[in-house]
């Protein structure tokens, strides 16, 4: 399955095959699927994974002693090693399986920080992130008092690091930090940020929600203390997702729930904990999800994702380069380091009425806030509208886009 | 263009949503409610000055996409004069209109010129961008008055 190897060019039409829903069409016009920041599509060998999975394999895991269980608990594991490998994790006991982004940055804010915070501390979070790493802090702050800061963005929706430094007091207990933002694009600059954290002694979680899927990533290499994505967002099952945490932390930190699988022995005077990584997997999990994403995870690696980063920067530019001959389009987050997000307004268009008419002609956008309110806010507009690009998009699609833009701007004259 | 695209976006609807009537706030007013739409940041306010059971004066404020927008104000257009009953009359009927089957005919003499947004039954995730300003003029009307939301 190895196609980095032999393939030099990027073969976007033969990468295309391997997703079928690529080839459905919506409204009698092929579908133009560019929503991808909110969810990816899957390729056939996810898709094949989990039916063969129900149809053929079906057991629960860790219990079995018959052969089905047995080879469900067996793929179960190799998933979370192909995690760790993906990840570039010192060990698989580091990687927890959870529904995904949202729940793995919950169990950061309730496991660590509502154990080792306390009144008065602050946490230090950014203008863009997603309401995901911002909820749940502010739902900490109510419960044990610690209070939250926000590290500003510049007009190109940029983190300026001089007032990351200058908040990043003695008060810091811990960093909460978006590594691409979904509704700018922007690309942060996590390892520098993670080692300015660390200069202090401050941990970092980092939420690589929208990272996964479009750049390499190692957390070794980041250092980062605590880092999140979701499946979905990586051509993987919805339902899934990982949150990597590194063992010192993970093994002084508390269960996130409790039940089966996370004990290691029960009575009603005392409980002993299981070992890491199952503390912190309470119940059956979603172990087609997990099957599911180890065979994305092959997907993707077998492309490259250093080959994915080159063509959809490639992409990124050509969008940038014609969405701004629209007239009077205005993108919001213009950032030197993006990935390929292109968020926009358009004259007076409102971006849910865009929405709308590009679905009449088969593409798929998102319009709204992105669950980013106050980037919203930070760019003094109501919505944006988000074309967000994946390795199977095309230059043409991008051609299409545009040009049912410029029927938008012909519906508002 | 699409043909249902022409047909939501009529003529009448881009205008009041370019220049839209009543599009003011009012300082008087004996009773105001809030709309919102989570999902998309619609968000408006209506302003409602009533004479015993008739709706002496009516205006709006906030901001939205065309459709919620240009809905806001025909609704203001359509209700100034009419009573309190009348008002909730005339929503059941545009309600009527708005969520009928693709295809399925309406009754245009009882909604007048609100008939210009017969197209919107033809995207269902937009009937609710139509209805925001209608419920939150009810909300208002209604003598508990609490923030709408159409989730
Ligand atoms: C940057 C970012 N963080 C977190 C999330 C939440 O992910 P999920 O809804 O899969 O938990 C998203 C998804 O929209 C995201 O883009």
């Amino acid at each position: 399955m190895d196609r980095s190897a032999d393939a030099k060019i990027f073969d976007v039409e033969q990468i295309r095959k391997d997703f079928p829903i690529l080839r459905e069409q919506v409204y009698g016009k092929p579908l133009t699927y560019l929503d991808n920041a909110a969810t990816t599509q899957k390729p056939l060998a996810v898709i094949d994974t989990l039916t063969q999975y129900y149809s053929k394999e079906n057991a629960n895991i860790h219990r079995g002693i018959f052969c089905l269980s047995e080879q469900a608990t067996k793929r179960y594991k190799s998933a979370r090693h192909k995690v760790q490998e993906f990840l570039g994790a010192a060990s698989d006991k580091e990687i927890i399986f959870v529904r995904g982004t949202t729940e793995a940055l919950n169990l950061v804010a309730q496991c660590y920080g509502r154990t080792f915070l306390k009144a008065g501390d602050e946490v230090l979070i950014t203008h863009m992130e997603h309401h995901s790493n911002i909820v749940p802090w502010q739902m900490l702050s109510e419960e044990i008092g610690i209070k939250l800061k926000v590290v500003p963005i510049n007009d190109q929706g940029e983190l300026i690091l001089e007032e990351l430094k200058k908040l990043l007091t003695d008060n810091v207990k811990f960093v909460a930090v978006v590594h691409i933002s979904n509704a700018l694009g922007t690309i942060n600059p996590v390892k520098e940020i993670i080692r300015l954290a660390h200069a202090k002694g401050i941990p970092v979680v980092v939420d690589g929600a929208q990272a996964v899927a479009h750049t390499p990533v190692n957390v070794r290499d980041l250092d980062c203390d605590f880092y999140a994505f979701s499946g979905h967002k990586l051509l993987g099952p919805t339902g899934i997702g990982v949150l990597y945490g590194k063992k010192e932390f993970l093994e002084k930190m508390p269960p996130y729930q409790g039940g089966g699988d996370m004990i290691r022995s029960v009575t009603f005077e005392e409980t002993t904990y299981n070992d890491l990584p199952y503390k912190f997997e309470a119940g059956t999990p979603h172990i087609a999800g997990v099957i599911g994403l180890g065979v994305a995870i092959d997907y993707i690696s077998s492309i490259g994702l250093g080959r994915i980063e080159a063509y959809e920067q490639e992409l990124l530019n050509y969008g940038t380069e014609k969405l701004l001959q629209v007239p009077g389009l205005r993108l919001i987050g213009t950032a030197k380091h993006k990935s390929a997000i292109l968020s926009f307004v358009l004259g007076e268009a409102h971006a849910h009425d865009i929405g709308t008419i590009l679905d009449r002609q088969g593409i798929a956008i998102r319009a709204g806030h992105h669950c980013a309110m106050p980037v919203m806010q930070r760019f003094n507009v109501p919505a944006t509208t988000r074309a967000s690009l994946a390795f199977y998009n095309t230059r043409e699609e991008i051609d299409r886009l545009v040009a049912a833009l410029h029927e938008v701007t012909e519906v508002f004259q | 263009m699409n043909e249902d695209i022409r047909e939501l976006y009529q003529q009448m609807i881009m205008d009041h949503n370019k220049n839209p009537r009543n599009f003011h706030a009012m300082a008087d007013a004996d009773r105001t409610a809030e709309g919102y739409n989570p999902l998309c940041g619609d968000h408006f306010k209506v302003y409602v000055k009533m004479e015993g059971e008739i709706i002496k004066d009516i205006s709006f404020d906030g901001s939205g996409c065309a459709i919620s927008k240009s809905s806001a104000s025909m609704m203001t257009a359509a209700l100034k004069g009419k009573t309190r009953a009348e008002a909730k009359a005339l929503f059941e009927e545009v309600h009527k209109m708005l969520s009928r089957g693709i295809g399925e005919p309406f009754d245009a003499a009882k909604v007048g010129k609100l008939a210009t947004f017969c197209g919107v039954c033809e995207f269902p995730s937009r009937v609710k961008c139509a209805t925001l300003p209608w419920h939150t003029l009810l909300e208002g009307l209604d003598p508990t008055g609490k923030q709408v939301t159409t989730e």
